[in-house]
């Protein structure tokens, strides 16, 4: 199956428990047509992040259904990652000044990663900007080319977007988090939400001591409120923007923060932002900053499950994953209208949107003192991500993109 | 049981979002998009939205209603868009036709609140639509009420809405076979007449196994 070591198997009968029968034999009939056809998975990185954790759990399912599938990490240096973290930022429209100089680096090593890696499989999906130069060892009409962006590009760097764009126009089609990042393009554009796995460790039932033996472990009083955010030391997340919401809940509600979140291989700037983080934090011995290993699901899964409300105050956003995990253990959330983070929270409905530190503080206290209604939120939530952001749905839309490539020649 | 000599066929259905080059940041623009868009941009707006949120009887009847509410803060509108039946249609081009007459006579009377820019973008999307066989088959009312009782959500909607703009019929796939090959019109009429917007889809199917039970009590 792959190249890369993938979690631990769960069959998908076992999703049928969660999903009911027919949405997998779903899942079986789209695959008949396709099976044992090779696909090849590319991306940067092998932990951390959304990407590698929703391939690690999609490879396994696409296996059972008896697709030939591999997923394939591309390998670059220190210079390699610090460039395309830039061109990353820059895409989500952070100020950049791109050289000549981080082209030609970019360009060195997808190069020689054309080199190392197969890409000859019949359906070749490349993830995110660090790798979509491969196309260019792409034989004509030979297969099929995906891109898949997962961060928001609905205000690009115009210097690496007009650099990345020519690459990208020579694919079969281009998936996007949410139809405001697309991009004037001469292929297919889709929208392909990210996914969570319900069966994972990050996701699945936790017993309640084990709950509580985390929450002893990080100090966090079950018997308060608890505020969570979880995800990266990253700027674009906004880390500082929930401690002022937070202080000022905390006006109203003796209420406690929880900012846990763990650094990728392929993020370089994120030990700077934590210790911004801990020093805004200092002195407020309710104000709990995390810095968990990048694959600590299960602490994860403890501390989401623990939490009165949810946040999720990015300031860009591919689509904001951590949402649909709170969505999906019934918690309300309070999340920013930003990327693709509106799919998941429909406001008023599975949710609450925010457009400030203030109005995010607002939305917290209004929940914190309506526990009918946030409970309500987190039982629609749960549903919506039920039917939209499974790992199943991700799957089939795999599937139903690869039988539409199959049936437009 | 009496057996059908025609079967009825149970299909898998998936939909890919294919996001267009339209969008819409007034109901001015709304409505030329409307006017301009594609079949599949229409149906997927108004048919795919009713079946990928059929857990909420509240809202999301169209995007183009909840685009008028929530984003263009347009109620009146909204309201009015929220109305149009889409079990009514048997055609995408008359769907579109009410939809761009309510949004035009809005603009008409109200040209300086049509041009007004709303929160967020309407961003126009197309569905592509894969249908497979699930490789099951009903010959008699009992294999029938099994197969929609294990039918996946998109299946359940795409044979008892989307079906209406295939048959070109005021009916559906279920309600089809049934008067047709089975000869039960009442039964056909009943499954027919439930209301899918007060009723989330899982409802929607528990009524109809219910009525087809009742049917099978029958002597």
């Amino acid at each position: 199956m792959t190249n890369h070591a993938v979690s631990t198997r769960i069959p998908l009968d076992e999703y049928a428990a969660l999903l009911g029968e027919g949405e997998i034999e779903v899942l079986r009939a789209l695959a008949k047509p396709l099976r044992g056809r090779r696909v090849e998975m590319i991306n940067s990185t092998a932990v951390g992040g959304g990407v590698a954790e929703i391939l690690t759990r999609l490879l396994p399912l696409a296996d059972e259904l008896e697709l030939d599938i591999r997923w394939d990490v591309m390998t670059g240096g220190e210079d390699f990652f610090e460039v395309t973290k830039s061109f990353h930022n820059a895409l989500h429209g952070a100020p950049y000044h791109a050289t000549a100089r981080d082209f030609e680096i970019y360009l060195a090593y997808n190069e020689r990663n054309i080199s190392r890696l197969p890409l000859d499989s019949e359906f070749v999906v490349i993830h995110d900007p660090q790798p979509a130069a491969l196309i260019e060892a792409r034989q004509r009409n030979h297969n099929y080319w995906a891109w898949r962006c997962h961060i928001d590009l609905s205000h690009p760097n115009q210097a690496v977007w007009d650099f990345l764009a020519p690459f990208v126009a020579k694919y079969d089609g281009s998936m996007f988090s949410s139809p405001e990042f697309a991009r004037q393009l001469p292929i297919p554009q889709y929208l392909f939400y990210p996914a969570i796995d319900p069966l994972s460790d990050k996701n699945r039932e936790l017993s309640a001591d084990f709950i509580d033996g985390v929450l002893e472990r990080y100090k966090i009083d079950p018997q308060r409120p608890i505020l969570t955010q979880i995800s990266r030391f990253d700027r674009l997340k906004d880390p500082v923007g929930v401690i002022r919401a937070y202080r000022i809940v905390k006006r109203y509600f003796d209420c406690q923060l929880v900012l846990a979140g763990g650094g990728a291989p392929d993020d370089p700037e994120g030990a700077i932002v934590l210790k911004e983080v801990l020093r805004e934090a200092e002195s407020d011995s309710d104000i709990k900053v995390l810095d968990l290993p990048p694959f600590a699901p299960l602490e994860v899964n403890a501390l989401q499950r623990a939490s009165t409300i949810v946040i999720q105050k990015s300031l860009r956003e591919g689509f904001g994953l951590t949402v649909s995990e709170a969505l999906w253990k019934k918690k309300p959330v309070v999340a920013s209208a930003v990327g693709g983070i509106p799919s998941q929270v429909i406001h008023k409905q599975t949710g609450l949107l925010a457009h400030s530190v203030e109005g995010a503080a607002y939305q917290i206290r209004f929940l914190l003192s309506h526990p009918d209604i946030a409970a309500k939120l987190g039982e629609a939530g749960h549903q919506h991500v039920k039917e939209n952001f499974l790992i199943t749905q991700k799957l089939k839309r795999y599937l139903t993109m690869f039988l539409a490539f199959s049936n437009s020649k | 049981m009496d057996q059908a000599t025609t079967p009825f066929e149970f299909y898998a259905v998936s939909y890919l979002t294919r996001i267009g080059n339209q969008s819409a940041e007034t109901i001015a623009e709304l409505l030329q998009g409307l006017e301009q868009c594609s079949d599949a941009s229409i149906f997927h707006h108004t048919f795919q939205t009713l079946g990928a949120h059929h857990f909420l009887t509240e809202n999301l009847s169209s995007d183009v209603a909840q685009w008028a509410m929530a984003d263009a803060n347009r109620n009146d509108l909204a309201e009015l868009l929220a109305s149009l039946d889409i079990r009514d249609y048997v055609s995408i081009a008359a769907l579109r036709q009410d939809l761009c007459r309510i949004v035009g006579d809005f603009c008409a009377a109200s040209p300086e609140l049509a041009g007004q820019t709303a929160l967020e973008r309407f961003y126009f999307c197309e569905g592509v639509e894969v249908t497979v066989p699930l490789g099951q088959q009903a010959t008699t009312l009992d294999e029938f009420r099994d197969g929609i009782e294990v039918l996946s959500h998109a299946g359940f909607y795409f044979h008892f809405i989307s079906s209406r703009l295939r048959s070109q019929l005021q009916t559906n796939d279920f309600s089809y076979w049934l008067a047709g090959a089975l000869d039960l019109k009442t039964l056909a009429d009943s499954v027919n007449r439930i209301d899918i917007y007060t009723n989330t889809l899982e409802g929607t199917r528990a009524r109809i196994l219910r009525l087809i039970d009742r049917e099978r009590r029958k002597p």
